[in-house]
């Protein structure tokens, strides 16, 4: 049956078995094209990005200091100020976001104080980033007097980094068959020791996949460290969290709208980095994930 | 002989979803005996198994009252230690659920809580608990492979021998061989009797013909209450309660 006789038959019978097929076939059909044109965009931006940015890249492009106006040179400053903000952010948000999901999923009581809890850390996962930006000059730049500096910044940072790594932790405890816990308790161990020993060890994939994909973000993201750590162009690198820095993102942006006449192969170049910086972090996220899923023993 | 290991004195449960709970139950627990709680489901068994080693922490419980001495030690005082408690009692439960580790560290585990760390210590553990549960045999040659990779019994047999590792004085079953084949239950029975003569056991069978198989006392649990207790042989061959005889027989359940 040809797809016009299929058709014609689905619409004067559509409930007769060759229709269900065809019908069956169609939403099929339909699906597959969904997949297709979500995965049309992603393989575009990168395939676009990579051919027009390659020829940026070289060795003197990831060392070497930007040079007559960022026009020419490399972006070794913003490449260490990502680094810098992104290790900054893991040590305040890791932490305090796996303790918090270790408070929520194994000490918390299920009622209603903790429910709320959990909706304002959803909620906080919904709130524009530049919002935590503008939070992040004032509670942090301003208040606490930090200034510009790369401390601002990774504290701005961490709060939008927070939430997720907090859910995604929370789920990877929540994981763990209740009944390990069960067992180690029947034993003689204490909570403490049945967290550390058992708990733990076993949603650590989980939960680090979490802080990868959080930590992710925070590197990629321009708008929280706009007002509160980077700079347009610095000489040197910072030499203290108490200095401001150059990052990836913003360099980016600054290239991208500030600077007339901008080489447009430094621009993708810069671009092509950015999203190498962060699709590693997401491979190694992914190469965790899989792993753990090999060697688990539940 | 009468050495009573755990006596039971006026015991009432609830649970705050309202399920099964127990009322009024009084019970002594013979030392080196196997006491079977038997009955329908829902009757109470599996609650006063979790009382005996404050298991029953974990749940939503709304009202605990009356009295449950193991020895000297008031189980129910709020003050009492539960950590040495449940050294005191071990645990079997239905599914065999071995920790996602070695078959050796499943069976030190108990013993590293505590900080044990001698290997000499650790080695004869594990060497006399797998022996007592009959397993040592078969797994003595791949003590480091994963715990998950023996079959169903040989599993139940390993989470029998992990609450034999801290030499506990009362050992609680609760349907331990409900997912194993005949020949492997055979196994687990065998076992029960030569450990009774160290430990006391007290075990909730997976089925009547268990109970009567391995029981030196019994008690019928119907809806929360002992309706009868007695010997094994009273009840399985003479029971005096219309309803205990009504079980058995298979008339209902």
């Amino acid at each position: 049956m040809n797809t016009i006789s299929g058709l014609k038959e689905l619409y004067k019978n559509p409930n007769s078995p060759a229709s269900r097929k065809n019908k069956q076939k169609l939403g099929f059909g339909l699906l597959f094209i969904a997949t297709v044109i979500t995965i049309i965009p992603i393989v575009a931006i990168i395939s676009f990005i990579f051919i027009k940015g390659i020829s940026a890249i070289s060795w003197d492009f990831l060392t070497t200091f930007p040079t007559n106006g960022m026009k020419e040179g490399g972006i070794y400053p913003a490449i260490v100020g990502t680094i810098y903000l992104t290790i900054g952010t893991a040590i305040f948000s890791v932490p305090l976001g796996i303790g918090a999901a270790i408070y929520l999923s194994e000490y918390a009581p299920d009622n209603r104080w903790t429910r709320a809890i959990r909706i304002a850390i959803i909620n906080l996962a919904g709130i524009p980033s530049v919002v935590y930006g503008l939070f992040g000059l004032g509670m942090f730049v301003l208040f606490f007097k930090l200034g510009t500096s790369i401390l601002a910044g990774a504290l701005t940072l961490s709060i939008m980094t927070l939430p997720v790594i907090i859910s995604t932790a929370e789920e990877a405890l929540r994981a763990v068959p209740q009944s390990f816990r069960v067992i180690s308790i029947s034993v003689g161990a204490t909570r403490w020791q049945t967290i550390r020993r058992i708990v733990l060890p076993q949603s650590l994939p989980g939960i680090m996949t979490g802080v990868i994909l959080g930590l992710e973000r925070a590197a990629g993201e321009t708008a929280p460290i706009l007002f509160t750590a980077a700079v347009f162009f610095l000489p040197r690198l910072p030499s203290s969290p108490l200095d401001p820095t150059m990052a990836l993102p913003y360099h980016l942006f600054v290239i991208s709208t500030q600077v007339p006449g901008m080489p447009v192969d430094i621009q993708y170049g810069t671009a092509l980095v950015l999203i190498v910086f962060v699709l590693g972090m997401n491979l190694i996220a992914t190469i965790i994930r899989s792993r753990a899923r090999a060697h688990r023993q539940w | 002989m009468t050495n009573i290991k755990i006596h039971v004195e006026h015991l009432s449960l609830q649970y705050s979803d309202g399920k099964e709970s127990l009322r009024d139950i009084n019970l002594d627990i013979q030392a080196n005996t196997i006491t079977v709680l038997f009955g329908p489901a829902g009757g109470g068994k599996s609650s006063l198994l979790r009382v005996f080693n404050r298991l029953n922490d974990l749940a939503d419980v709304k009202l605990l009252s009356g009295k449950v001495l193991l020895e000297d030690m008031d189980i129910l005082n709020p003050k009492v230690d539960v950590i040495a408690l449940r050294r005191r009692v071990g645990m079997v439960f239905a599914r065999p659920i071995v920790l996602p580790m070695s078959i050796k560290a499943n069976l030190t585990y108990s013993l590293e809580l505590t900080g044990e760390k001698r290997v000499s210590v650790l080695k004869d553990a594990i060497e006399r608990s797998l022996n007592q549960a009959a397993l040592w045999d078969e797994v003595k040659d791949r003590l480091n492979e994963p715990a998950i990779s023996l079959s169903g019994g040989q599993q139940q047999r390993l989470c029998l021998a992990r609450s034999l590792v801290l030499k506990p004085e009362v050992i609680l079953l609760d349907e331990p061989t409900s997912g194993l084949d005949p020949i492997s239950t055979g196994k687990v029975e065998v076992t029960l009797q030569e450990l009774k003569k160290i430990y006391t056991i007290v075990l909730v069978p997976h089925s009547i013909q268990q109970a009567a198989r391995v029981a030196d006392y019994a008690a019928f649990f119907l809806q929360g209450e002992v309706i009868e207790k007695g010997t094994g042989k009273e009840l399985f061959i003479n029971p005096k309660d219309k309803r205990t005889e009504d079980y058995i027989m298979g008339r209902f359940g």
